[in-house]
């Protein structure tokens, strides 16, 4: 379970644990974290957490709502984010019951019925069938894992036309996919991927030629120095230092 | 009426780089202008089975309804039949799963995303359950047609998420809606009107959390000649990223004009309509 470390100038006050969905930070009595200060508003903040994520909101209050240092209204709190309340200051520790299941099992879509889970409510009947799960709180932290396109560390790759009116300029390989050709007559695409550079052909009656060879429809991974050779133009692959 | 003249379609579906099987089910019918796609959960192999009857039971179905009626599936105002038939159909295929879940213990809590694209009449019908989605691409322009049943789409439009925070969710795989889990389900299902050229795009959660819309844009326009190539590189962009879920894939070009010819009185009611 996540939970909130309460502190005021370095000195800890109290943990707090997100074992609820909405977890109210304000100066009045009823809030769930009452903050004792007039920079804190009435009802200043809520936390609402929904398996593994919290989410921070400020309700509208006067001085405001830190987050690192900045002033948020909404915010997906990350591990280890300070939140700050007037002189007050609240750590998220995310979740730390990383490992207990699979990524694979983790990853597995799930079927969340009702508005709302309600924490602690009991695991999917059939505790075997570990990955349906209904209404189930999971603890685990999952590393993130946003789509890694772009951010890939491959060697960068350019090709330098050779022959025909074009001949000496150069095209970096930068995106995912670089097609070439001439469309309507003949198309290859180069597929930029973690182990390397391919070359397929897309389209036109003739495939790419690599080195002299042509090709089939498969994929073709190129090497530093491959000369291509498409519709009639000639063309060298190559990889570019740094 | 064949509409295979009309539609180009190409299919794949991959198990990823983590799962040891794939549990989405796929099935495309160019002829029938039919494209089912399901994604199915459940313990041991009772996700393939959940996908598998949604896919067989909707197929069968639409099959049969097509062929035994007389009257060509066409446009029509208010809601057409082909919305009718889909939404029966899918109720049979959520009763089928709901009930075999029941009856046997290694089925308990099955349940399947489903996304169906009938074509029909220069119309397109598409229901969806989970998700599982449906995209087009119509000249430079790529959208998402379906919204998802998942929580984190119900952050998104309850304004406690953006879209830009929605990428670093730990919730991405959340369904609040799925076949077979309950009696009943509810379906929903929405007409298009289709314009020659127009590619779309069917797919399981595999691809859509795996790889960035730009980057299924990209791919879909520049192969948009080869749409074998483009089912392919999809899988693998998938796979590249880290291919944690099965990875399916339906694509559909819309050659040319599949409009049902009307019949004399038709004609003749237009002329004075």
């Amino acid at each position: 379970m996540a939970k909130l470390i309460m502190s005021l100038e370095n000195a800890v006050i109290r943990e707090v644990p997100l074992d609820k969905e909405r977890v109210t930070i304000g100066r009045k009595a009823h809030n769930d974290i009452q903050v004792d200060n007039l920079a804190v508003s009435g009802e200043h903040a809520v936390i609402v957490t929904l398996l593994n994520d919290s989410f921070l909101e400020d309700l509208g209050s006067t001085n405001g709502t830190l987050v690192n240092g900045n002033l948020v209204k909404k915010h997906i709190l990350q591990n280890n984010d300070v939140i700050e309340v007037g002189k007050y200051k609240l750590k998220y520790i995310a979740d730390q019951v990383a490992g207990k299941s699979s990524v694979a099992d983790f990853e597995k879509t799930m079927i969340m019925r009702g508005p709302l889970p309600q924490p602690g409510a009991a695991a999917a009947p059939g505790g075997g069938f570990g990955d349906t799960q209904i209404n189930a709180t999971t603890t685990v932290s999952s590393p993130s894992h946003q789509p890694l396109s772009g951010k890939q560390q491959e060697k960068l790759a350019a090709v330098q036309i050779l022959t025909g009116p074009n001949a000496g300029k150069e095209l970096e390989l930068t995106k995912n996919l670089t097609t070439l050709g001439k469309p309507g007559v003949q198309v290859a695409v180069i597929t930029r991927r973690p182990h390397g550079h391919f070359i397929t052909h897309v389209e036109g009656a003739n495939f790419p030629i690599v080195n002299g060879k042509a090709l089939d429809a498969q994929a073709h991974q190129l090497n530093d120095h491959d000369v291509v050779e498409l519709a009639g133009v000639k063309m060298e692959f190559f990889l570019k230092n740094g | 009426m064949n509409l295979s003249s009309a539609l180009e379609v190409v299919t794949a579906t991959d198990p990823g780089m983590v799962r040891s099987h794939n549990e989405d089910s796929i099935t495309a019918d160019g002829s029938m202008g039919l494209m089912v796609l399901a994604d199915g959960m459940g313990g041991y192999n009772a996700g393939e089975v959940a996908s598998g009857i949604a896919v067989a039971m909707l197929t069968n179905e639409l099959r049969q309804a097509l062929e035994s009626s007389q009257a060509r599936l066409a446009d029509e105002p208010g809601s057409p039949r082909a919305v009718a038939l889909i939404k029966d159909s899918a109720g049979k295929a959520n009763a089928a799963i709901y009930q075999a879940a029941k009856s046997q213990p290694q089925y308990a809590g099955m349940g399947t995303t489903l996304v169906v694209a009938l074509f029909y009449d220069n119309h397109l019908a598409v229901g969806h359950i989970g998700d599982s989605r449906l995209y087009r691409l119509r000249g430079d322009g790529f959208e998402q047609i379906t919204r998802d049943h998942s929580l984190l789409q119900e952050q998104i439009d309850s304004g406690m998420i953006s879209k830009e925070q929605a990428r670093y969710s730990q919730n991405k795989n959340l369904v609040t809606r799925a076949v077979g889990i309950d009696p009943e389900v509810e379906t929903e299902i929405h007409t298009y009107e289709v314009e020659s050229g127009d590619i779309y795009l069917l797919c399981s959660d595999g691809l859509s959390d795996m790889v960035e819309d730009d980057d299924i844009h990209n791919t879909l326009s520049m192969l948009r000649t080869n749409l074998s190539l483009a089912a392919q590189q999809l899988v693998q962009l998938a796979n590249d990223n880290g291919g944690r879920d099965n990875i399916s894939v339906i694509l559909v070009r819309v050659l040319g004009d599949y409009a049902v010819p009307s019949s004399w009185f038709a004609k003749l009611k237009s002329w004075f309509g």
